[in-house]
């Protein structure tokens, strides 16, 4: 058993190999291996889908596209599927919240449980770091925090995935974050403004140092957001993995019970962790946007 | 791991802007709404209650002074009328006692005057008695004018009363 210094992308080999050597010892090596590399997969996008019962559904692939020298590969995989059911979810509980909320003069039971939700962000999240402006921006947080929230939670399911840990999934999160963070700026400020706040208000002889920088400073913040959000989603399922993996290194059933309990309180924190990070990438998020925002009222209060 | 797949961050992208119009429309609008408006409901029942409850507590206080002012007036109009009515009580009692001084007067001036008469009358009786019986004594039948005359300087003689 060799464990070599380990960079992120060879864990995963250091310790599927680790795991092989091991198991091949034994008298399971096919179950052991099976199981293990299934719960690597766990991790990991792939093209198909497991379903209890049904076995393994081939999910479909298209053929990439090429745009220049991108290439798009559309396919439905394992986390656009997640991805899919966790908007469907989201939409059918976020209207049965809202007809209930109609209905009831009082919000109580799944309304009101929703409506927790929908007065943190607006009270603790939106209006401290916007102001009263960001109340028109309160719908994008609101899905941004819910749509992570139940992508973050999906994976703590059986035989679920969460997409979330696929860092393509945060990008593109980050990219609309990145989005919004630009045109609240700029709606809040206008374009000259927003881009004289680029030169950080330096002589003109500095701007070609000043002008890159700022420019780099615009994404870092959502590149950010995005290794956050999947380093933090990954990281734990990584964790139960190789808690996992421990039972078949150790190639006994008397140590089972120590990784088992271990896997046990990682998956209470990752609970905790899919409603602290959905909080955190909103909660970053409408601080950026209130920093382009509040970017111009300090400037008009100063002229 | 870390290679991003343009293809999945399309869909995220895609995924998201739809989800974002539909909980737009059919969650997120009436869901801040009824939260707005049990809010605005919250703010102006309790404001109403605030004002009610002023209101209360000035009609309160206005019944207090009210309940007051009548008491004074009632321990006013009670001495009030106390002070008459023994004002009135010395003044009946004042006429009344005028009135027996006076009715007393009158009794005794009549008694005076009742008394004098039977003097007179007692006088003139006895005056007739003491003729007609100097007469049957004597037997002898004097000038009556010369009896009374007799008979009236002997009731001269006598003491006033």
């Amino acid at each position: 058993m060799n464990f070599n210094t380990p960079d992120t992308v060879t864990i995963q080999q250091t310790l599927q190999d680790t795991v092989h050597a091991a198991v091949q010892h034994g008298d399971h090596a096919e179950e052991g291996g099976n199981l293990f590399t299934g719960l690597l997969h766990h991790v990991y996008d792939s093209n198909e889908l497991e379903l209890p019962f049904l076995g393994k559904i081939e999910l479909p692939h298209f053929a990439p596209i090429h745009i220049g020298s991108m290439t798009f590969d559309m396919s439905i995989t394992k986390h656009v599927v997640f991805l899919w059911l966790a908007a469907l979810l989201l939409i059918v509980l976020a209207v049965v919240a809202a007809r209930k909320n109609k209905k009831n003069r009082v919000p109580k039971g799944f309304g009101n449980f929703v409506e927790v939700f929908i007065l943190f962000i607006r009270d603790e999240v939106a209006i401290p770091n916007m102001g009263p402006g960001g109340i028109k921006y309160l719908p994008y947080l609101l899905t941004t925090f819910f749509f992570i929230l139940i992508m973050n939670l999906s994976g703590l399911v059986p035989y679920g995935a969460t997409a979330t840990g696929n860092i393509s999934v945060t990008g593109g999160l980050a990219i609309i974050a990145f989005i919004m963070i630009q045109v609240s700026a700029i709606r809040a400020q206008g374009v000259g403004s927003y881009l004289k706040h680029l030169t950080g208000g330096v002589h003109w002889m500095l701007w070609p140092i000043m002008i890159p920088i700022e420019v780099l400073g615009l994404f870092t913040k959502p590149f950010a957001l995005m290794v956050r959000l999947f380093a933090n989603m990954i990281g734990g399922h990584i964790v139960i993995v190789s808690l996992i993996g421990l039972i078949f290194i150790f190639q006994s059933w008397i140590i089972a019970p120590v990784p088992i309990i271990f896997v046990l309180g990682i998956n209470m924190l990752e609970l905790f962790v899919a409603f602290l990070q959905a909080y955190i990438f909103t909660m970053l998020t409408s601080l950026f946007m209130g920093l382009g925002m509040q970017a111009a009222h300090d400037e008009s209060e100063h002229h | 791991m870390l290679n991003p797949n343009p293809g999945l961050i399309i869909w995220t992208i895609i995924t998201f802007v739809l989800l974002l119009i539909i909980l737009k429309k059919f969650a997120w609008k009436p869901l801040l709404e009824s939260l707005h408006k049990r809010e605005e409901t919250v703010r102006s029942s309790i404001e109403r209650a605030e004002n009610a409850k002023q209101e209360s507590e000035r009609l309160l206080e206005e019944n207090r002074k009210q309940l007051e002012r009548a008491e004074q007036d009632g321990r006013r109009i009670l001495n009030e009328n106390r002070a008459l009515a023994e004002k009135l009580k010395e003044e009946i009692i004042e006429k009344a006692n005028q009135q027996s001084r006076k009715m007393i007067e009158m009794a005794k001036q009549e008694i005076e005057r009742d008394k004098d008469a039977a003097l007179i009358s007692l006088r003139g009786e006895v005056a007739n008695l003491a003729i007609v019986a100097a007469g049957k004594i004597l037997d002898e039948t004097l000038d009556e004018n010369k009896q009374r005359k007799l008979v009236d300087s002997y009731l001269k003689g006598l003491p006033k009363n």
